[in-house]
């Protein structure tokens, strides 16, 4: 069947290039290169055809790629993928299913349509082709996956140090294989609760300052065995001083940690007192895969513009070649367009500012920077105005994250474009204030108000470990410290019953209040108050 | 450098495992949502799927998030009429609104409860979910009396029907390069000796006569060694194997005499229907016979059986006499597993009932899986029931129930057929 459909293809695309090739010859105005085919439907020949025209132009552009693995799915597969996260491979849990089951049912009202591709940082870098794209889109999806987001993971600092991409593929199909062996030996619903109650701490699995050891397979299986008794027999050390400690009161408190911890599942995996150690490895499992998309949260806009950038300038070149057809521009600039378009904040289809486009323009601007600076620029941007633009993009994707490379990059002609304005909402006041415009005053306010939106530590909670009692009731203590006094959402009982889970004692979260005071806001199990005293 | 992989032929379902966990983790709601679907669903259409709605809350995943109040700056596109200090009072839905891209999407589906499809064995599945067929494991094994061939790998003798073409082929070729490698490699070197002499200035007339002649000596020697041999065939061998019978037959009998409406007739049916899918999950092949009575018993088509409209008397031994002789007739024991459901609104002679009990007692029950009656009506028993009722206490693949209303079928089929952990300690 398969065959067929694809000799099917391979007649139809021949007989055109030859109806191609007699009209070439009936012209006369024959150019140097001719054009690759433009027919909708795609081939295997054609989109080697255009991956090695492409290759061609990302490395004029010195674009460095991990090796491209292509590989052509189905929409149902493209289901199957984003139900997983983005995972090739992930293990089997309910909330895989929930969400293959919500964007199946999406996709069948037509309330949204699949993705045209999706890219895993891997090395080899794999991207997923939808069987029913176009050739154009197929190109299209190629350029900015295969050679933008590809050189964005491997050139990006936080990539670089954060993640290792040579091994993730192998570090997930262990975590696959352990999990369905712990499904076997502990049974389903004992993982399913270890692994509910992870997820709700997934963002708490991430060092944000320390950088993290790569992970690699073969250590992994190595070590595996030997950490989770060695594990076990440092944990069971820390308790061992629990009966003796009630002895001589006066001795000074030992305080543990001796500083915060903000690594709440890392804290859970080498303390908590009465965890198994299949579900230490398990908590570890949750927090590495945590850990590797951490840089992806912190470079949205500035990955997503990256590849759109590429797939532009790219495209566009080989327009400029002549290898590509007007038909073929006017299919891919329609998708292209609607990809970076940002509807205004009036717009019913508004949904915060789009990543692509800010990014897209971005880096389109860093470009209409270098090459044509206007004297406005060489105001604001003295070190880059005139400079050698290829060298400029390469150096923004390499050094910075989103909030960075906003406050660096962002210029008062696109604050201009984009008519940004800055709206300051103090929940005190019964009104809202608008801060600043894109006006001569308001450029930097507006940047640096944007720049703060994608700073994740003003977005994620921010949730630290205080307190472990080590010598009484082994009650963990946490301490929310508030950003710009917002408070703590309602489902922080919820989650505090998945880190009572984990930690099989009392759980607490306190804050201070407004005299300094630390009051408790939520505990688990749920007391009366009876501290008063 | 690139790699093109064709994926589309792979395994389509890499999310029925997780599906399955999904639909593990929320069975209770579920099954609700199906008990909840029973009753308001058309008889024809019970081999459907089914919606399935769960409340979102139930559904959420908790993370920490920051709630509302406190200070909030954002950035929006698009300034068409503000200016700097301009103060705009507070939208009403502040909550959840303007606060930021994350939680203005999801107060659009908020409320929304969350609706998936199952499919028809899926919600098989749950319907029957804890129900078992009373008395199989006991007599499923004194019945293996089918046997079936099966493969059991390959065996060096046979009839040439079974030769297996592939494994005799792959032999031949295992033989022959065992058989010729030495004097190829053999030759290999004597060429490569020739290729020297000839290379060589000077002459080797003799030494070159007599390596080519060793050369075309193994050559021939090759050539000898048969493209097949008897040695090499493989026969495939099959074995017979026991399997438990797996046919049933399923009676249907109903009384239809005047008192009997078409909404008494309509929940015997749906009665019916529910038996049936409930046997089709166990055996591959159901035979169903549809016998009426009113004081005659007759087999007839279903539709008949359903919708044809009779008068007159009840005497309900003729069903269970007519019974009797198609089994003798057409379903012997050994061969058939026999499963009897008999609906009645209770009505019968007075006379007759003492001879529905000994029928069933003696020549029905020792030879039928399991037996229910289910007695339609809204009045006080009969004596048809009172006399069954002493035939189900004797008799422990006897079982039966009274239904006053559509919304009792669904429990009482449960409670006929639920899995009997008594029985099975």
């Amino acid at each position: 069947m398969a065959t067929s459909i694809k000799e099917k293809n391979k007649k139809k695309s021949t007989s055109k290039e030859s109806t191609k090739d007699s009209q070439h010859l009936a012209n006369h105005v024959a150019s140097e290169t001719s054009p690759l085919d433009d027919s909708s439907d795609w081939t295997f020949e054609l989109l080697d055809l255009y991956q090695q025209e492409i290759a061609r132009v990302a490395k004029h552009y010195r674009l460095d790629t991990y090796t491209n693995q292509i590989e052509v799915i189905t929409a149902e597969q493209m289901m199957d993928a984003y139900a997983s996260v983005g995972m090739p491979i992930g293990y089997s849990h309910w909330t895989f299913g929930k969400k293959f089951i919500q964007t199946e049912q999406n996709y069948k009202r037509g309330q949204m349509g699949l993705a045209y591709e999706i890219v895993i940082n891997s090395s080899p870098c794999i991207s997923y082709l939808m069987e029913e794209n176009t050739m154009t889109m197929q190109a299209l999806v190629m350029a900015h996956a295969c050679y933008g987001h590809n050189s964005f993971f491997k050139g990006n600092y936080l990539f670089k140090s954060w993640t290792d991409a040579s091994s993730i593929i192998d570090y997930l199909l262990f975590a696959k294989n352990y999990i369905a062996d712990c499904d076997l030996k502990y049974g389903i619903s004992e993982v399913e609760a270890t692994l509910d109650a992870c997820h709700a701490l997934m963002s708490h699995g991430v060092d944000r300052y320390k950088r993290p050891q790569k992970i690699s397979l073969d250590e992994e299986l190595k070590r595996q065995k030997e950490r989770e008794e060695y594990l076990q027999s440092q944990v069971n050390s820390l308790w061992r001083t629990v009966p003796k400690a009630e002895k001589n009161d006066t001795k000074q408190h030992y305080k543990f940690p001796a500083e915060p911890q903000e690594n709440i599942l890392y804290f859970v995996e080498k303390n908590a007192p009465l965890l198994k150690p299949w579900q230490r490895e398990i908590v570890r499992i949750v927090r590495k895969i945590s850990q590797y998309f951490y840089p992806q949260k912190q470079t949205q806009v500035m990955n997503e513009g990256w590849a759109c950038f590429w797939h532009y300038t790219i495209l566009n070149h080989l327009y400029d070649e002549g290898l590509v057809t007007d038909k073929f521009m006017i299919e891919f600039l329609h998708s292209h367009t609607n990809v970076v378009a940002q509807p205004e904040y009036n717009s019913p289809y508004y949904s915060g500012i789009n990543p692509y486009a800010l990014g897209f323009n971005m880096f389109m601007d860093i470009r209409r920077i270098c090459e044509e600076p206007t004297d406005e620029d060489k105001q604001y941007f003295p070190e880059i105005a005139g400079s050698d633009w290829l060298d400029t993009v390469h150096f923004a994707m390499e050094n910075f994250k989103d909030e960075s490379f906003i406050s660096q990059y962002l210029s008062p002609k696109l604050i201009r474009d984009f008519k940004l304005f800055h709206i300051h909402d103090d929940s005190s006041n019964n009104f809202v204030e608008i801060g600043a415009i894109h006006n001569e005053q308001g450029y930097k306010k507006v940047r640096e108000n944007l720049a703060n939106q994608y700073n994740l530590s003003n977005l994620e909670v921010n949730i630290q470990i205080i307190d472990a009692n080590i010598e009484g009731d082994r009650a963990l203590t946490l301490r929310y410290t508030p950003h710009n006094n917002v408070a703590l959402g309602d489902s922080k009982d919820e989650v505090l019953k998945h880190l009572h889970y984990l930690w099989q004692f009392d759980v607490k979260i306190i804050q201070e209040d407004k005299d300094g005071i630390d009051q408790v806001i939520a505990s688990c199990p749920i007391k009366e108050k009876k501290e008063k005293e | 450098m690139a790699n093109f992989i064709d994926r589309r032929l792979n395994s389509k379902n890499k999310s029925t495992v997780n599906r399955q966990r999904f639909l593990r983790r929320y069975k209770n709601q579920i099954k609700k949502s199906v008990s909840e679907a029973i009753n308001k669903r058309g008889v024809t259409d019970i081999e459907s799927g089914e919606d399935i709605v769960i409340p979102r809350k139930d559904l959420s995943e908790p993370v920490f998030h920051q709630g509302g109040g406190g200070i909030k700056d954002r950035v929006h596109p698009g300034n068409d009429q503000f200016a700097p200090g301009d103060r705009i009072p507070r939208p009403p839905q502040q909550q959840g609104q303007g606060s930021g891209q994350g939680e203005a999407s999801n107060s659009g589906e908020g409320e929304d409860d969350f609706t998936f499809s199952i499919s028809k064995d899926e919600y098989l599945n749950l319907l029957f979910e804890d129900l078992e067929l009373p008395n199989l494991e006991k007599n499923q094994l004194d019945k293996l009396i089918e046997f079936k061939t099966v493969r059991s790998g390959y065996c060096a003798e046979g009839v040439p029907a079974n030769i297996d073409i592939v494994k005799s082929l792959q032999g031949s070729i295992a033989r022959r390069i065992a058989m010729t490698s030495s004097k190829r490699k053999e030759i290999k070197e004597l060429e490569q000796q020739l290729l020297a002499l000839q290379n060589d200035k000077h002459d080797h007339i003799q030494k070159e006569r007599e390596l080519i002649e060793a050369i075309t000596l193994l050559k021939e020697k090759i050539a000898k060694v048969p493209f097949i041999d008897t040695f090499d065939l493989r026969f495939r061998n099959y074995a017979k194997q026991a399997v438990p019978t797996s046919k049933a037959v399923m009676f249907c009998l109903m009384d239809v005499s005047g008192s009997m409406d078409q909404a008494t007739k309509e929940m015997a049916k749906r009665f019916y229907i529910l038996l049936y899918l409930f046997l089709s999950r166990t055996y591959k092949n159901i035979d169903v016979v549809y016998i009426r009575h009113h004081t005659q018993a007759k087999e007839v088509n279903e539709h008949e059986f359903f919708y044809s409209q009779e008068t007159g008397g009840t005497i309900a031994s003729s069903a269970l006499e007519l019974m009797n002789q198609i089994i003798n007739e057409r379903y012997s024991e050994s061969q058939w597993n026999i499963y009897g459901a008999q609906a009645s609104d209770g009505d019968n002679w007075a006379d007759d009932s003492p001879r529905c009990k000994t029928l069933l007692e003696q020549n029905i029950l020792p030879r039928t899986r399991y037996f229910s009656y289910i007695e339609i009506t809204q009045r006080a028993h009969q004596t048809l029931w009172q006399h069954y009722q002493q035939v189900a206490d004797a008799n422990p693949n006897f079982a039966m129930q009274h239904i006053k209303s559509v919304a009792d079928i669904y429990p009482v089929f449960r409670e006929l057929f639920k899995k009997n952990t008594q029985n099975a300690a």
